[in-house]
């Protein structure tokens, strides 16, 4: 396998060495590709849309088509790990022994033969692998992740003026709810955010982003031409355009942040959701 | 509501799977429901669309009012317009056809399997549908990923399979995405018509050349081209039988779509064919990926897994049938791609009945079924008449263009090859009848309640199936008017 | 000579990214192991999106976000030449998308194969399967 990997790997090197020949020079600003399409993004891109980052209005406007199967891509590979992986309810079977923890004391019970306790605030239900977190990363984190979480939101709403958007917003929110679980158990991540509401923000984000295509088309306009738009929210088609923008950026945001925190869960912890890792 | 068409084809089914997933936590009873409506929906379009095509032309839909090069727009002719009603039919008739299936394999994920279904079915439409080489990526991207998940989940060795699979896939994908990188550093541009448009000053560009070759290699490895077609037999025998007879019939030929989009849309005949020169060795390596095809189904002892080869050996069909270079040759690739994604899904679509009576596909768990499941046995039966080549049914008509388009272009050798696969293919297919017809009943399925008697499936699986075979040889009979209302005009008029 | 080596300094993002991606098409192929296998897949699909990140370069030019976006100059004349070109940024934020969805269903299969077999080198793997 190897001398063939080998040989296919030389080949393929080889072909590609000789095709870079009659490539452009690096950063020349000549070549076809920053001649053709792009001084027309660059230069008309705020009359257009009104959206002076030009990444985001190519994004979520001229290609905006390409960003939302993007979504249903992300989508898709939460939607996979979930089947994969998780243990359906009925082979899950619980464990016979349960542990709970005193909150307070940091007493462990342990009740056997399938016993419950009755839900109460004092005890809290351990993983038999758990392990105390640690004082300075559990005060840490619990500190930080606010923090975290602010900044995600302000990535998402400022992606019209700077570097950012849904994805990179989506993915800072979502890091900030794997950061609970990494730093406390989880247990503690799933309490937050259970497996449904996950799965239901997984498929609401993206149906945001085709709602809002779709919801062009039911006003006599193309699928997300956004500046149909601009009759419910009473601004002029180019505002709209803006505005439409926001509208699919927050969809994204909000199928990224419940996906990584699906993919997460599920393969950490290879589809049991109890202790990860 | 017609001119809306090209959108609902793809969002409907898009839309629905996120629904779907949303009720799957909710109430599963309505997955089912949601997903035949969309796909219906999916359907309808498709057809109103190649209706449309054949009264006004090529259709162009701006997505999001953008016009092209700056957005991305759907370009629907006559190639995408014949091949979009076969994608939406096959996924709708098998996913009534296996309700019960799924039902029985996944009783707790139900609705993550319908979503992933739904998305598959979104992707592949999505690429056929397409007129920009970049969005193309993407979908592909979505139905390879989905069709990831739907295969894995079947018998002890299917991650595996479906593992290496990946491998190839992203392999496969990414040579396509680099591909149009190059087309795009050459041109700037990203519309598969605005390429066209560009690229003829610089056919002689190395870099030209190298997309070109590695687009092709990116596309034949998703759709198991010969020597890269190691990665499909496994996938595909061990998954589960709804899965399986939805991306059998479709990824393939999918896949050939897109090479022939490639060829005759992007590029021009003229280049693939002269320029290139290299035509005549691809339709030799054709030829021995339908001898190899047909030589290792013929070793297997086991009906899914001999199927299988018979996929790897149809890709070879198409695939030399392109590479002629004439247009007969074309017209029979093109053709075929129709006829195969119903004959594959037939005989997959019987894999799966006899899975869900039987509990097994190999040759010893298939004795006595035609006393068992005459109904589905006769559908097996058209199903490997289409694939053998028998004049009523439709695999006869792509198989004789084929033939003509070998003779006129010269190449006896895949004249040859085509020939010598039929015949292997009636002692495939006999060889089957023969198990399931003459031998008895074996002992050790004594625990069946009716020894003997009529057990066949339900008929929520057997009338899909009986659809299927009855539109194989519909298809047949009237090949004329495909060939001469569609087919003809999706082949460039340069190419003779 | 002398033109040689300025070809290849010329155009070195393009030898850059041929290098690395024949290092992970290698590692894909060769490697016993599945996971080093998801690792070359990485890299590869790591050395497209450089690629094309690197066709978006232009000499002099600055990040395409337009200065002044609002108030009463916000339709300021703007020149393509100083900002770089935003499309293949644009492509690679949907590759990356790709990239890590690809990564993700690859490690929930690789666990599945490891709940099947217990290791995950593909020899040992082949050889239980030979077993049954």
């Amino acid at each position: 396998m190897k001398i063939i990997g080998l040989i296919i790997t030389v080949v393929t090197g080889a072909l590609l060495f000789y095709a870079a020949g009659d490539f452009p020079a690096w950063s020349d600003p000549a070549s076809p590709a920053s001649t053709y399409l792009s001084p027309h993004f660059i230069e008309k891109t705020m009359e257009e849309t009104s959206v002076p980052n030009i990444v985001t209005a190519v994004l979520a406007d001229y290609r905006s088509f390409d960003t939302m199967f993007e979504t249903a891509v992300i989508f898709s590979a939460g939607v996979v790990c979930f089947f994969l992986l998780r243990i359906s309810r009925r082979e899950d079977e619980e464990p016979e022994t349960r542990y709970y923890r005193h909150v307070l004391t940091g007493v462990t019970i342990q009740l056997k033969e399938g016993h419950k306790m009755p839900p109460s605030a004092d005890f809290e239900r351990i993983d038999s692998m758990w392990t105390p977190p640690d004082l300075i990363i559990k005060t840490g984190c619990r500190l930080l992740i606010p923090f975290v979480q602010l900044f995600g939101l302000y990535v998402i709403a400022h992606g019209h003026h700077s570097p950012g958007g849904g994805f990179q917003g989506g993915v800072i929110l979502g890091a900030s709810v794997i950061l609970l679980a990494i730093s406390h158990d989880l247990r503690t991540a799933v309490r937050r955010m259970s497996e449904k509401l996950i799965g239901i923000l997984c498929a609401a984000g993206v149906l945001i982003y085709a709602c809002t295509g779709a919801l062009c088309l039911l006003l006599k306009l193309n699928f997300l031409d956004y500046s149909a738009l601009a009759g419910i929210l009473h601004v002029d088609p180019i505002t709209a355009r803006s505005h439409g923008i926001l509208m699919v950026e927050i969809g994204v945001g909000i199928a990224v942040l419940a996906t990584m925190i699906w993919i997460y869960n599920n393969i950490s912890s290879a589809g049991r959701y109890r202790q990860g890792l | 509501m017609s001119e809306q068409y090209p959108a609902l084809l793809v969002v409907v089914p898009l839309l629905s799977a996120l629904v779907v997933s949303i009720a799957g936590w909710i109430n599963k009873r309505l997955c089912f429901p949601i997903a035949v409506a969309a796909l219906g929906v999916a359907a309808w379009s498709a057809v109103g669309l190649l209706l449309r095509v054949l009264d006004e032309g090529v259709i162009v839909y701006k997505l999001g009012g953008w016009s092209p090069p700056m957005g991305i727009a759907y370009y629907i002719d006559y190639l995408n317009g014949l091949v979009l009603p076969v994608v939406s039919i096959v996924a709708l008739l098998n996913l009534i056809a296996n309700k019960k299936g799924i039902e029985q394999q996944f009783p707790d994920k139900i609705g993550p399997f319908y979503t992933l279904y739904l998305l598959m079915v979104t992707g592949l439409l999505g690429i056929v549908v397409t007129g920009d080489a970049f969005n193309l990526y993407v979908l592909l991207e979505i139905a390879a990923l989905t069709g990831y998940g739907l295969l894995a989940m079947g018998e002890e060795r299917a991650p595996l399979a479906t593992l290496n699979y990946l491998y190839m896939g992203t392999i496969g994908a990414c040579f396509y995405l680099l591909g149009v990188g190059y087309l795009y550093i050459v041109t700037g541009s990203l519309n598969m018509v605005d390429i066209a448009r560009l690229l003829p000053p610089l056919y002689q560009s190395k870099a030209v050349m190298a997309a070109f070759i590695i687009c092709m290699v990116g596309v034949w490895l998703k759709m198991a081209f010969f020597p890269l077609h190691a990665w499909l037999p496994n996938a595909y025998t061990y998954a589960n039988s709804a899965a399986s007879s939805l991306i059998a019939p479709l990824v393939t030929k999918v896949m050939i779509y897109v090479m022939i989009r490639l060829m005759l849309t992007v590029f021009t005949p003229e280049f693939a064919f002269t320029t290139l020169a290299v035509s005549n060795a691809i339709v030799w390596l054709a030829v021995i990926a339908i001898v190899m095809g047909a030589v290792l189904a013929l070793a297997e002892r086991n009906l899914k897994k001999m199927l299988t080869y018979i996929v790897v050996a149809e890709v070879g069909y198409m695939v030399g049938g392109a590479w002629l270079g004439n247009r007969d040759g074309m017209t029979g690739a093109i053709l075929h791609i129709v006829n195969d994604a119903l004959m594959t899904l037939c005989v997959f679509m019987v894999v799966g009945n006899i899975v869900y009576k039987v509990k097994g596909y190999a040759f010893e768990d298939l004795q006595g079924l035609f006393r068992k499941m005459p109904f589905t046995m006769g559908a097996l039966v058209i199903g490997a008449m289409s694939i053998i080549g028998v004049p009523p049914t439709c695999g006869f008509f792509s198989k004789w263009y084929l033939i003509v388009g070998a003779i006129s272009a010269g190449h006896y050798g895949f004249m040859a090859a085509l020939i010598f696969s039929s015949l292997v293919s009636v002692v495939l297919f006999f060889r089957v009848f023969e198990i399931c017809f003459y031998e008895p009943f074996a002992d050790h399925h004594g625990h069946d309640n009716h020894p003997g008697g009529m057990d066949e499936a339900p008929v929520s699986m057997v009338v899909p199936l009986l659809i299927v075979a009855v539109i194989l040889i519909v298809v047949g009979l009237y090949t004329g008017d495909i060939v001469n209302h569609v087919i003809q005009f999706a082949i460039p008029e340069t190419m003779v | 000579m002398t033109d040689l080596i300025s070809m290849v300094v010329a155009k070195y993002n393009y030898w850059i990214y041929i290098t690395l991606m024949m290092i992970g098409l290698y590692a894909i192929i060769a490697k016993n192991n599945l996971v080093k296998k998801i690792v070359g897949m990485n890299i590869f699909q790591t050395a497209i999106i450089l690629f094309y990140v690197s066709i978006g370069v232009k000499k002099g030019a600055t990040i395409p976000i337009l200065e002044h976006g609002h108030g009463p100059d916000a339709h300021h004349v703007v020149h393509a030449v100083d900002y770089i070109n935003p499309l293949p940024h644009v492509l690679m934020l949907t590759a990356i998308v790709v990239g890590v969805a690809t990564l993700g269903v690859a490690l929930a299969l690789a666990i599945r194969v490891y709940n099947n077999y217990n290791t995950l080198e593909e020899d040992e793997i082949l050889a239980q399967i030979r077993e049954k």
